[in-house]
């Protein structure tokens, strides 16, 4: 096939000592930008952006989109020793992650979640080489309806089966999107909620009050106990790679599900994040554990990392070949690819196959180069669970800092950081789910704007949503999750053998 | 568990922060709800207006604030169950204090000599190690950041009069 010949082109132009050493130089420094809250990989490529001028395009695009592979893998690595997400889209890892860590099987769940990663983002590769074309014509066929059916529906099949006191799931929510609301009306150009502040301008933004809730609620928590509590005692297993991959082709109908949901909500602009939060709640929904999702299960970890990594990557695919980024970060590598003169779009294809094709076969080598470097420093990873507690609490909190202010450079960021950091103690005492709520606060914005300007367009008709079949099933789709666990719930009810009616009664 | 009852002292019950964070939540909403009223939050001819959705969300917020509200003053009498004890409660405060102050040092000195300050004397009198390992600890965490932000990727964090004296 031609495509074949133009990847193993691809791959001899790659295969250079030169490029090789870029790679895992780029991997290294993308791990250490995703470790740290509130870099960001988006913010790491820009910052780096200048470093690659002096390179020629195929080996700065390398280099650069292994930067990217490193910062998805590092984003990993803190939400599941230190309950904070490095990056929007690990927020969906902490879940079940973090639990896994404290009970002492961090090599667990770092080698599944690196694994799951790889996984998505090889099947995104793969989906990239192969149906590019055809993939970039269905990106183009997202408007606002669209969008928002999509938000909708990650929505819909985030919330549904969770336990306890549902109006303070509710409420969790509101606080979210009512957080999400705060600042510049997108369409009116208005003010909103924000009361005279000007430091509220921009809004809160969904990674402060993560690393705040998250991050610093987690430090708050621990506390309690007092710093006798000494670290987590973890095992330095260097076997652990190996027995955690023993256990994970059980969950091979989770991975496809999650690489599905990841490669297609990467194509559309919609993001890592909700592939995420979607994978999550559908794997929840699906999976015979499902109620013990929260309390570490590896395969809650298993899901939402294949699908943001496949998500991430297939961002890329609408970048190169409409010119249209599916993410922030690959927004970045778009201005990289147009200050190099090369022209993204289908054309690009033809006129720079080395390029193009150099860029592709890098994906394969550098998810591969990635899996290498991140599984061998496992074990070691899992060993600064190991640093006792009175040395390590500060460490976070001066980092969270750092994380909080480098978001928009602002004081006021760090103050609500540690505000947040409050709330998230009083609330995860008080069984008031945080999850909900930062889903509502990252995806709300979005969700009303794509809605707002859907009813622009439609002049306030709301079947709009129906109005052709890829937003209608989306919609449709959206609801039936929704409803779903009341109706499965009537349904045994309703089913259940008379003798145990009886004895309930 | 003499000793343990002893050394609780006071304590909160969850009831108790139910029925406040409830009241507070609820008057969030309120806030939410006012605000938007004023915003306009009517569906005009071209779909919601900008206080629509807030409008709609500051009123959740209190419908569902509300319902916990009242369960919990329901059950005021009745549970028992600890949201805090004193003792931990001082736990958490011995790092929420000096973190406050912490950022509070950002603010004015930058983010180098008071993360330094607070690590050194975090380990120092809550972890209980010896002055010479909580300084090197702090001092270590402090110039890596450094290291990292100011020189080699060239981000700017807060900074104050000593990073001025050496220039940056």
């Amino acid at each position: 096939m031609e495509e074949l010949n133009a990847l193993f082109h691809g791959f001899s132009v790659v295969l250079t000592p030169h490029n090789l050493l870029l790679m895992f130089v780029g991997i290294t420094l993308g791990v250490i930008i995703g470790v740290l809250p509130g870099l960001g990989g988006a913010n790491g490529v820009a910052i780096l952006l200048p470093l690659t001028f002096t390179m020629s395009p195929t080996s700065a695009i390398i280099m650069l989109s292994c930067i990217y592979w490193g910062a998805l893998f590092g984003g990993a690595i803190t939400s599941i020793l230190f309950n904070i997400p490095g990056e929007p889209w690990s927020v969906a890892t902490t879940f079940d992650g973090y639990p896994m860590a404290q009970q002492g099987r961090a090599g667990e769940a770092l080698t599944g979640a690196f694994t799951s990663s790889f996984v998505g983002a090889l099947v995104a590769v793969l989906l990239f080489t192969f149906l590019a074309p055809l993939i970039a014509n269905f990106a183009l066929q997202f408007g606002p309806p669209e969008f928002f059916s999509v938000y909708l529906l990650t929505f819909c099949s985030f919330i549904g089966t969770g336990k306890g006191n549902p109006f303070k799931i509710l409420a969790a929510m509101m606080l979210g999107f009512a957080m999400a609301a705060v600042g510049i009306d997108i369409i009116t150009g208005g003010l909103r909620l924000t009361f005279g502040f000007t430091e509220l301008l921009s809004g809160f933004h969904f990674l402060v009050a993560v690393i705040g809730l998250f991050g610093i609620g987690e430090i708050l928590l621990s506390m309690e106990e007092g710093l006798s509590f000494s670290g987590h005692t973890a095992k330095i297993n260097p076997k652990i790679v190996l027995e955690t991959w023993a256990k994970l082709p059980r969950y091979w109908a989770t991975s496809l599900r999650s690489c599905i949901i990841g490669c297609w909500m990467g194509i559309i602009p919609g993001g890592a994040t909700p592939a995420s939060f979607m994978s999550y709640g559908v794997a929840r929904k699906a999976s015979r554990n499902g109620d013990k999702f929260g309390t570490g299960q590896l395969e809650g970890v298993v899901a939402p990392e294949t699908a943001a990594h496949a998500a991430g990557t297939s961002a890329l695919l609408p970048m190169i070949t409409l010119g249209i980024p599916g993410s922030p970060t690959a927004a970045v590598l778009l201005g990289g690819l147009l200050i190099w003169g090369l022209q993204p779009g289908p054309l690009l294809f033809v006129e720079q196959k080395d390029f193009v094709w150099g860029l592709i076969a890098s994906m394969y080598l550098g998810n591969i180069a990635g899996l290498i470097v991140v599984l061998t420093m496992v074990p070691f990873f899992a060993a600064i669970l190991r640093v006792p507690f009175p040395i390590i609490a500060p460490i976070i909190v001066v980092i969270c800092a750092i994380g909080a202010y480098t978001v928009k450079n602002n004081m006021f960021d760090v103050w609500m950081m540690v505000a947040f950091g409050a709330i998230g103690y009083v609330f995860k005492k008080l069984d008031y789910p945080l999850a909900p709520m930062v889903l509502a606060l990252v995806l709300g914005d979005a969700a009303e704007s794509s809605f707002r300007q859907a009813m622009l367009i439609s002049q306030g008709d709301l079947t709009v949503f129906w109005s052709n079949w890829l937003v209608g099933s989306l919609t449709t789709l959206a609801l039936a999750l929704l409803v779903w666990p009341l109706f499965a719930a009537l349904l045994a009810r309703l089913t259940a053998p008379s003798g145990t009616r009886g004895a309930s009664t | 568990m003499e000793n343990a009852k002893d050394r609780a002292g006071r304590a909160v019950r969850v009831v108790t922060m139910d029925v406040i964070v409830a009241a507070l939540i609820f008057a969030l909403g309120a806030v939410v709800v006012y605000e938007s009223y004023r915003l306009g939050s009517r569906w005009g001819a071209d779909g919601p207006d900008a206080g629509y959705f807030p409008f709609y969300i500051g009123l959740l917020i209190c419908i569902s604030s509300g319902v916990v509200l009242v369960q919990s003053l329901f059950r005021l009498k009745r549970e028992s169950k600890i949201f805090v004890r004193q003792d931990q409660f001082m736990q958490v405060l011995v790092i929420l204090v000096p973190a406050t102050i912490y950022v509070l040092g950002i603010e004015y000195i930058g983010i180098y000599v008071p993360s330094l300050v607070f690590i050194g004397l975090f380990m120092r009198f809550a972890g209980k190690y010896s002055g010479l390992r909580s300084a090197v600890v702090g001092l270590a965490v402090s110039a890596i950041a450094f290291m990292l932000f100011e020189v080699w990727f060239k981000i700017p964090l807060p900074k104050g009069p000593f990073e001025k004296l050496i220039g940056f």
